[in-house]
């Protein structure tokens, strides 16, 4: 009888306590919308002011308070900047040191990823430790040296010190194709093993469709990270013809320094296949972050 | 079925043969396919390493042929005002900036945790700028904070406040950049959130039905679970942090008065614009040691607070 009466008075006194939970979640729910917002709308404002000053008149630049919608959109600015600026050519250099840069990784982190990651080889410890300690090292101190290095090469002013590194493996997309397949069951290289399928073809046929989505998203960042480089252009690279995108933005900024309107459409022109292909790809980037921070433990 | 089977003894000595061809080969292999990146470990990290140790005890302006000044780079490092003038603003930086970003990281990542609705078009809004060019950013930074026409300046003047020359002020430049660098907490608050959504549910659920309030649940639930998370973006974010170089490199030059000389735009300048390339190296060196402390320290006291689930 009296634990009936408990249980009751229990339901009662849950009932109630979920009800005022329930409009404390929905209160809590509304004050952080409004702090994201809010906050979103700070991340965005320099994506806005880009596009709103690559669409204005030179002088409207200047009109205070700030007019965030131009009364006359400036699309010709674009085309102008074209004109001033070798933007194509820019734009294929960059697409060139992107996309054999990313080639390269992608090979060199999938041989040496699935190396590391399943074939037992003497040394392969100290090489994975290794690879720990250059994902920590500053790599703001080769600086000099390699610098050196192409110069003695006759490398300067190419493409080559740009793409070549990528083809020896980058330390950190290599320990994540090792980490993802450390996690493909070890049964399908066995089986092939015995079946007497060589190691290269176990990794071109069996690892590689099961690393889809690793590869993706190396590709990504990898592609990502040689198409904003700017220490490494702006070192290497000196005649205007081969400048990337991003050293061409760095000169214009410094040449048309008042054509603020110009340099901002520029910047859009830098942004836009970058914000594209987020969007079109933002799974991989979440989950290669979150690859990332995983491996952290 | 008896004449298909091999006699026990020829199956054994067969497997044995195979089975260390197979090891053989797996060694060869292993060796070939992991070859590039041993290579690049010797060309691109050793080597030039080893290359730069040299040019340390040179003076080189890559015009003349190199002549040897022993320790001379060494002495210079400790009485040359700049160097000290950009350690001091890389620390200030980097002190400021790497916790500030981690604080708004979990807070932003905390926030996302609730089970919000729209969630993940926030999540987008936030990581959009950390992946967008570093040239790009400055640029558009450069105009932000400008005294006569940026957006800082026009929000201020809403509230009165006569404009603010941001980064021709030697006091306010550093905050500047640190304000900037906030920019760029997406990768950090990712994994943070990623952290968050992997502690168990009925560890936070325990810890209420003993009583446990919102702070406590936080401070001693919470925190420990993901702490293997912050101590992630501890150390990659000091890493990053002691770099910095293209947002100054753009933005104000080392300006104004030397307040935004970071470490390695000092390191550039003397490599690069005047050529000094023993003592560029000598200070890239000092940039490594720097950096080696500190990750070994933190790796170090990690122990005393970074919690580590049994077998994770």
């Amino acid at each position: 009888m009296s634990t009936q009466a408990d249980a009751a008075q229990g339901t009662a006194m849950h009932s109630q306590s979920s009800r005022s939970r329930t409009i404390n979640r929905r209160v809590t729910h509304t004050i952080l919308h409004i702090i994201l917002i809010i906050a979103g709308f700070t991340f965005l404002v320099p994506f806005m002011w880009v596009l709103s000053t690559s669409l204005k008149r030179s002088a409207e630049v200047f009109v205070s308070p700030i007019q965030w919608i131009p009364r006359d959109p400036q699309w010709h600015n674009y085309v102008e900047i074209f004109g001033l600026l070798p933007l194509g050519l820019f734009i294929r250099n960059t697409l060139v040191v992107s996309v054999f840069g990313t080639i390269g990784v992608l090979l060199s982190s999938l041989f040496v990823g699935y190396s590391l990651a399943r074939l037992r080889w003497p040394g392969r410890d100290v090489i994975f430790v290794m690879l720990l300690a250059t994902m920590m090292l500053p790599e703001a101190v080769l600086l000099i040296p390699q610098f050196v290095m192409f110069r003695q090469l006759g490398w300067l002013d190419t493409f080559l010190p740009l793409i070549v590194p990528s083809w020896f493996g980058w330390a950190f997309y290599i320990f994540l194709m090792r980490q993802f397949m450390m996690g493909i069951p070890y049964e399908l290289d066995e089986a092939a093993r015995i079946d007497g399928a060589s190691n290269f073809r176990i990794l071109w046929q069996l690892i590689l469709p099961n690393s889809k989505a690793v590869i993706a998203t190396i590709a990504i960042f990898s592609f990502l990270a040689h198409y904003n480089d700017f220490m490494a252009p702006l070192i290497f690279l000196s005649s205007n013809d081969n400048f990337t995108i991003a050293l061409g933005l760095y000169w214009l900024s410094g040449r048309w320094g008042r054509s603020w309107h110009l340099v901002m459409a520029a910047s859009m022109v830098t942004l836009a296949p970058i914000v594209a292909l987020f969007f079109a790809a933002q799974r991989y980037f979440v989950q290669g972050i979150q690859f990332s921070g995983i491996a952290g433990r | 079925m008896k004449g298909i089977t091999p006699p026990m003894s020829q199956q054994l000595t067969g497997q044995t043969r195979k089975v260390s061809g197979v090891r053989l080969r797996e060694w060869r292999d292993g060796w070939l396919f992991a070859l590039p990146y041993i290579l690049g470990l010797l060309l691109y990290w050793l080597g030039p390493m080893g290359y730069s140790l040299f040019l340390t005890t040179q003076k080189w302006d890559m015009l003349t042929s190199p002549t040897w000044v022993g320790l001379q780079n060494y002495g210079r490092l400790l009485q040359d005002p700049l160097l000290g003038t950009s350690l001091w603003n890389t620390a200030y930086y980097t002190f400021l900036s790497v916790p500030l970003k981690l604080i708004l990281a979990l807070a932003l990542a905390m926030a996302l945790n609730q089970g919000l609705s729209g969630q993940s078009t926030y999540r987008t809004i936030f990581y959009l700028p950390s992946i967008t060019p570093a040239v790009a950013a400055a640029v558009v930074w450069s105009q932000i904070f400008n005294p006569e026409f940026g957006v800082v300046n026009g929000i201020l003047r809403i509230f009165g406040v006569a404009p603010i020359k941001w980064l021709f002020i030697p006091a306010l430049a550093k905050p500047v950049f640190i304000f900037i660098s906030l920019w760029g907490i997406g990768p950090q608050m990712v994994i943070l959130l990623a952290g968050l959504q992997n502690i168990p549910r009925q560890l936070l659920e325990a810890a209420e039905i003993d009583g446990a309030g919102p702070w406590s649940r936080f401070l001693y639930v919470t925190l420990p679970m993901i702490s293997p998370s912050l101590f992630f973006n501890l150390v990659i974010g000091i890493i990053g942090s002691f770099q910095v170089f293209t947002t100054a490199f753009i933005l104000t030059r080392g300006g104004p008065q030397n307040a935004t000389l970071f470490l390695v735009l000092y390191l550039y300048q003397n490599g690069f614009n005047w050529f000094k390339m023993g003592y560029a190296a000598t200070v890239s060196w000092l940039l490594f040691a720097i950096i080696m402390v500190f990750t070994l320290l933190q790796l170090k006291l990690s122990g005393s607070w970074v919690y580590y689930e049994a077998g994770a």
